[in-house]
């Protein structure tokens, strides 16, 4: 698959909206589950000093 | 060669393997899922029927299948801790539920966003997204029966019951597009037939469903990881690990 240029590959054939309103929340959300995970890890931790 | 499992079904044991074991998971998932992206988006050609919104599918597809696989184990460490009351195992059953819940938002949500072009709505109440929205209902009930139980055994035992009889749901989620005639289309892939997608489609498919395995197997890791230090903060062994983290 050859875009041609950014903009191309932005647009998605006009598909744009579909296609980043699904990768971006998904990354966002897997994003914040890692600093979730690591905010918890470090409370633990204070917890228990 | 024999390896004595029980060995690691104790926290004390299993606490550093786990964070080994989520490093080496957590890079395998960065390289499916870059591995993945690039078939996805720049080897696999345009659909001929849906253009390019049919790229969605790469993420939707995969999560999907985590959130019904993800509840199947969730539901097996859950019997296995009722069956010999293990500890680790109620730890496991809860430090799977929320990335299980996660991926089941994440094929909703990108359900609804391929949906919108492609059927002319975001939401129907088909079979399918039904039964996958009481998949997510079942995650966030387990959390929530849990998180209002403060013994930790007892939440286990409580939760375990409720993730038992929630099983029930994961084959109707898998058969509801054969069983019910509504609007979700039948499986691209199954085991008995030959795919009906561009094979570079399904390769790209496939890979990031082990991407998104691989990432799962970390980030549960990583929380059975906090919930082993919040059950066991008066052992020893969680004592010197807190000394020398930074």
């Amino acid at each position: 698959m050859n875009w041609g240029s950014l903009n191309n590959f932005l647009a998605m054939g006009g598909y744009g909206l579909y296609v980043w309103g699904s990768y971006v929340v998904t990354l966002v959300l897997i994003v914040a589950e890692l600093i979730l995970l690591a905010r918890r890890r470090r409370s633990a931790v204070g917890r228990i000093r | 060669m024999s390896i004595n499992w029980y060995k690691y079904s104790s926290p004390q044991t299993f606490f550093p393997l786990a964070g080994k074991l989520a490093f080496v998971f957590g890079a395998l998932a960065l390289v499916a899922c870059a591995a993945g992206l690039y078939l996805g988006f720049f080897v696999a050609p345009t659909d001929a029927q849906q253009g390019e919104s049919y790229r969605i599918i790469f993420i939707h597809v995969p999560a999907a299948w985590m959130s019904m696989f993800l509840y199947v184990v969730m539901a097996f460490w859950a019997g296995v801790g009722l069956a010999f009351n293990t500890r680790l195992s109620g730890m496991m059953a809860s430090a799977i539920a929320p990335t299980g819940a996660l991926f089941t938002f994440i094929a909703l949500w990108t359900g609804s966003f391929w949906g919108k072009p492609t059927w002319g709505t975001w939401w129907v109440w088909d079979a399918r997204l039904t039964s996958e929205l009481i998949l997510l209902f079942l995650y966030l009930g387990f959390m929530a029966l849990q998180a209002a139980i403060d013994d930790p055994r007892r939440a286990d035992r409580a939760g375990a019951l409720l993730a038992l009889v929630g099983v029930v749901n994961v084959p109707i989620i898998y058969f509801s597009v054969q069983w019910w005639n509504t609007l979700h289309q039948g499986a691209s892939v199954s085991l008995t037939k030959s795919p009906t997608m561009a094979t570079t489609m399904l390769a790209g498919m496939l890979v990031m469903t082990f991407g998104f395995w691989f990432y799962g197997i970390a980030a549960v890791l990583l929380r059975a990881r906090c919930i082993m230090l919040e059950r066991e903060r008066a052992s020893d062994w969680a004592m010197q690990y807190a000394r020398g983290a930074a």
